[in-house]
């Protein structure tokens, strides 16, 4: 009796899905007869990876924006562009660093100018939240103009501070260049791409999942009402996520700077592109779903880059129309929407 | 006064401040080959002209029914690579513009269909997100596919001989202007936008406008009376997107070039959005006050701005901003405001008195 009420009583626990998380090895496993050469493949694959990482950390900040309090932020492009310019501010101070030749200086300059993206990032976050955002919580028609006309703004404070024309980001010494292992020839900052992202995954998966304010976090994404009936500011909560979020915009934004080496005001929203096809696939509010969606979509970007250039920028829509053929609200679909 | 009551759907504007900047608008752009002399103020009104159909079409999806496109532009581009390849592969005769705007009318009709059927069942948000997306792809699809489209430098082709101009309607001047071929394009172009504007009127004032409006306010609700608002939704998607391709028809016939920097570009989306909101949303008025607006601003608040910045030039920082330029950081301001202080734009501002 008592054996069998021990068992009705179990909550239910839905089993884990693992299934989107084999999509980015099969397509990566699929693209390789296609591509022929294992070296080229390999090479193809690592950019893939180190591009996905980049996008990944950028969309990251917007999903969790969307998902914690309902705000589509059209205007996330601006902190990518500013993150990624305020890291020229260094340029001049710290070109020596930048230019030596020992690791550990060039180690230390892309350190502090990640950080200061990141940071500058972070303050402009924390001022657009209060003068931007909060009139409009909770109307997702105003939400989508201001933080356009925001963005409009942003872009041109942006030009009139830089200059409209390409700014160029070198990257530190020890950074440049390639290493071969075996066929392949690796770029060193993607390896260093890849590192930062996943870094910041899982660091990103350990608050989440790990500390309080994780579990606040992820508490107001199933149900602010609640986290707020139990004595939580989740205003305060909120404007945190929001500031984190736009550092790791900033981040992403100064990562992809030195990725390409040169910034352009206009970088940010051609990234946003990108970005949202992301966050669609993964799931508004999904984590997880972002980063398989940024491998994803990184992936079959640069597959089919090289198998068929001229088709590549048709590839992302037709890999969003396929995934949301499957799920209609993306990999990991947020529990209340 | 009863028949002018028909032609507007008995929606006048209910105010005599906007009726009267209506009427202004309406005669200045009448009679604008005579009152203005020179290409570039007939230029400006025929920009106007076309604008004004693309924003009043916008203002059916923003402002009627409460959804937001940024692939507006992607179906303006439509019509005027539609009709500009179509001229410019088959040559200058009407019957190459006939064909060139049902194939992009087709087309528009087609994809934004499709999108509305991936997006429009869900939210608000990701309709906003996949039109961005898709919008964004097709921009660069046109400039990558350079045998077809040009690339980035456009097609140059001629219109029919009608609206060339050398072409002369008859000989001899009224009020001192040759009726060249320029002035036949620029009121057919007049009259395209009135029967658009016209028309859109009525379909905004008819039940089946007034039931987008009611999904504006509250979609559940309006599918609680037993509406099905997507369907709804679908249907002024595509009404929304033919007429925009049909503005850009009027922009190809127009300009006698067609490229991505004068029709894809997402600077275009976004110029429409300011004008149909400054304007005021949820009234095709709005549009064309906020499209007037707007292609005036461009032209003379950057002389003004041009100004200011030399005046201020020792002052570190502000130069830079009143830069000519910038003329957007400050339309973007005032758009902010617009959105926060009067939502209902310049048109609910001028009140309505009865």
């Amino acid at each position: 009796m008592s054996a069998s009420l021990d068992t009705t009583l179990k909550p239910v626990v839905p089993p884990p899905d693992w299934l989107p998380l084999a999509l980015a090895p099969v397509l990566a496993l699929a693209a390789l007869p296609l591509v022929g050469s294992p070296a080229t493949w390999a090479t193809l694959t690592l950019a893939g990876l180190a591009m996905g990482m980049m996008i990944f950390i950028m969309a990251s900040g917007l999903t969790l924006i969307f998902g914690l309090m309902d705000v589509l932020n059209f205007a996330h492009a601006a902190f990518i562009t500013l993150g990624a310019y305020s890291a020229t501010l260094l340029l001049g101070p710290r070109s020596d660093w930048l230019g030596a030749d020992s690791l550990v200086l060039n180690a230390g300059a892309l350190l502090v100018m990640v950080a200061l993206a990141s940071a500058v990032a972070a303050a402009a976050g924390f001022a657009f939240e209060r003068v931007i955002v909060r009139p409009v919580y909770g109307r997702h028609l105003h939400q989508i103009l201001v933080t356009v006309g925001g963005l409009i703004v942003a872009q041109q404070l942006i030009t009139a501070a830089w200059g409209p024309v390409q700014v160029a980001l070198p990257l530190p010494a020890s950074f440049r260049g390639i290493v071969l292992v075996g066929e392949v020839a690796v770029e060193r900052y993607r390896l260093v791409a890849v590192a930062i992202g996943l870094v910041v995954f899982a660091a990103m998966l350990l608050v989440l999942n790990r500390t309080r304010i994780g579990l606040l976090i992820r508490a107001g994404v199933e149900n602010p009402e609640m986290v707020e009936a139990l004595g939580y500011r989740i205003r305060r909560l909120f404007v945190g996520v929001f500031v984190a979020g736009s550092a790791l915009a900033g981040l992403g934004g100064v990562m992809w700077g030195f990725y390409r080496e040169a910034l352009t005001p206009g970088m940010g929203l051609e990234l946003t592109v990108l970005v949202f096809i992301v966050v669609i696939i993964g799931g508004l509010g999904s984590v997880g779903g972002c980063f398989v969606g940024a491998l994803l979509v990184a992936l079959t970007a640069n597959y089919a880059g090289f198998l068929a250039p001229k088709l590549a920028l048709g590839s992302n829509i037709v890999l969003m129309v396929a995934i949301l053929l499957w799920r209609s609200r993306g990999l990991y679909p947020v529990a209340k929407r | 006064m009863r028949f002018l009551r028909a032609l507007l759907s008995d929606d006048l504007p209910r105010s005599r401040a906007l009726s009267a900047i209506l009427v202004a608008i309406f005669l200045g752009l009448l009679f604008a080959p005579f009152l203005f002399s020179g290409s570039q103020a007939l230029n400006a009104a025929a920009k106007i002209l076309y604008f004004v159909v693309l924003a009043a079409s916008y203002d059916l999806l923003l402002g009627y029914t409460g959804i937001v496109s940024f692939a507006h532009t992607m179906f303006f581009g439509i019509g005027g690579y539609g009709a500009g390849l179509a001229l410019y592969g088959w040559g200058p005769s009407w019957s190459s513009v006939a064909a060139g705007t049902a194939i992009a009318l087709v087309l528009s009709v087609a994809l934004a269909t499709a999108i509305g059927l991936f997006s429009l069942r869900v939210q608000r948000i990701f309709f906003a997100m996949i039109t961005l997306a898709v919008a964004s792809v097709f921009a660069i699809l046109a400039s990558q596919l350079g045998w077809l489209t040009g690339g980035e430098d456009g097609r140059t082709y001629q219109v029919p001989p009608l609206l060339r101009p050398g072409f002369r309607l008859f000989e001899g001047e009224i009020g001192g202007v040759a009726i060249n071929g320029r002035i036949v394009a620029y009121y057919l172009l007049l009259v395209t936008a009135l029967v658009l504007f016209l028309a859109m009127l009525r379909v905004v004032n008819s039940p089946f406008g007034r039931v987008l409006q009611a999904i504006r306010e509250n979609d559940f609700r309006a599918e609680a009376i037993g509406y099905r608002t997507v369907l709804y939704r679908s249907v002024a998607n595509c009404v929304s997107a033919a007429v925009a391709t049909v503005a850009g028809v009027m922009c190809a016939v127009w300009l006698r070039y067609t490229g991505p920097a004068t029709t894809l570009s997402f600077d275009i989306m976004l110029d429409i959005l300011l004008m149909v909101v400054i304007g005021g949303m949820g009234t095709l008025y709005g549009a064309v006050i906020g499209a007037t607006l707007f292609l005036l601003a461009e032209t003379y608040l950057q002389t003004l701005m041009g100004a200011i910045s030399r005046a201020t030039e020792g002052i570190p920082l502000l130069p830079a901003l009143f830069h000519p330029d910038r003329w957007l950081l400050w339309l973007g301001i005032l758009f902010i405001g617009s959105v926060y202080f009067f939502p209902a734009g310049i048109v609910g501002r001028l009140g309505r008195d009865r």
